[in-house]
């Protein structure tokens, strides 16, 4: 039986990211996040793979593992939430001493990884992560 | 699911380790790690058990340079081999580009392998994916056994058992001592990238 390999079929589907669009992107982490205070940004894809990362130059964390752990962590909690009969759990945050961690799901294929310490409130940073969410729906987009 | 970064012109794909418990998947990325420790710039992450088991899977980020003028960065992961985590190889295999299947060439170990081909074929499915489209290479482990006097399964039956219908490269390999480990992960990075090619522009 020959293997027929295809990128584009249902299931396959491979990502290409265009400067332009990868540009608006960041745009969009910079403006709505990076400015008003967060350590670092990062935007995945359920696989674990890095579309876009941007950070305020201070914290050099590990992104390609922390983008590997973040995907399997989010997967195993929404696999969780449906166990107890949710269909996913809102707000997936852990606090440290220094820094936290948010995630929040953009669309069912890309994850938002957002680092920040203590001088932002989770309230306003959730508020900004919305928006921003907002905003990358739309570019995300197939065809965008 | 592969990204392509025109931006960076970067490719990322994601290659998994899949195959029964302890027939040596972790291993073979220790042992890739041990070897390109210069081209690997972080730790290789792993979630285990206290048995020293893997729990979630292994993570191994290796850059290998460039092709067609794209910087290609691969993501090595395993998956636990043990039966009862099911649910968590269904995780890790989202958005897989290419597998290796590491079978165990113990004899004991034949119906493991078997029915560990058939739950990879499972979850694929799960994500829409088949076995027969997906790029794969079959390694048959632990050769290195066979001198010690311990019964191993002729590669004839393993390639009877596992490869006779998909027919897809495979490499008869010892994780341990490294005989074959670096050809097994070259030829499915080849079959990766081959099958993202034509979107490398």
């Amino acid at each position: 039986m020959d293997k027929r390999y295809t990128s584009d079929a249902e299931g396959q589907k491979t990502y290409i990211f265009t400067p332009g669009q990868l540009s608006e992107i960041e745009a969009v982490l910079a403006e709505e996040l990076l400015d008003v205070g967060v350590h670092s940004v990062t935007l995945i894809d359920m696989a674990g793979n890095i579309i876009s990362t941007l950070d305020d130059g201070e914290n050099k964390h590990d992104l390609y593992s922390l983008a590997a752990l973040a995907a399997g962590n989010f997967g195993a909690v929404s696999t969780m939430a449906g166990l107890v009969g949710e269909d996913e759990f809102s707000l997936l945050f852990h606090k440290g001493k220094k820094e936290n961690i948010h995630f929040n799901k953009v669309t069912d294929e890309f994850l938002l990884i957002t680092i920040f310490g203590k001088e932002l409130s989770l309230g306003f940073l959730r508020l900004k992560v919305a928006e921003a969410t907002d905003k990358l729906m739309g570019l995300l987009k197939p065809g965008s | 699911m592969a990204i392509i970064n025109l931006k960076k012109k970067q490719v990322q794909a994601k290659i998994v380790y899949y195959g029964p418990g302890r027939g040596g998947k972790t291993t073979n990325l220790e042992y890739i790690y041990k070897k390109f420790r210069t081209r690997i710039q972080t730790e290789m992450v792993t979630i285990k058990t206290h048995g020293d088991r893997t729990l979630f899977f292994d993570f191994l980020p290796i850059d290998i340079g460039k092709i067609k003028g794209y910087d290609i960065r691969i993501q090595l992961y395993t998956v636990p081999g043990q039966v009862k985590y099911e649910s968590t190889r269904r995780l890790v295999l989202r958005g897989v580009d290419g597998i290796v299947f590491v079978a165990d060439s113990l004899a004991v170990r034949r119906k493991e392998n078997v029915l560990s081909l058939k739950s990879l074929a499972d979850n694929l499915a799960s994500y829409k994916k088949s076995i027969l489209d997906i790029p794969l290479v079959f390694q048959y482990n632990k050769r290195d056994l066979l001198d010690e006097g311990i019964p191993l399964l002729p590669v004839e039956w393993l390639e009877k058992d596992l490869n006779s219908k998909l027919k897809v490269p495979y490499f008869e390999a010892s994780a341990l001592k490294g005989p074959n480990v670096v050809q097994t992960m070259k030829k499915i990075i080849i079959l990766t990238i081959d099958s993202l090619r034509k979107d490398l522009t």
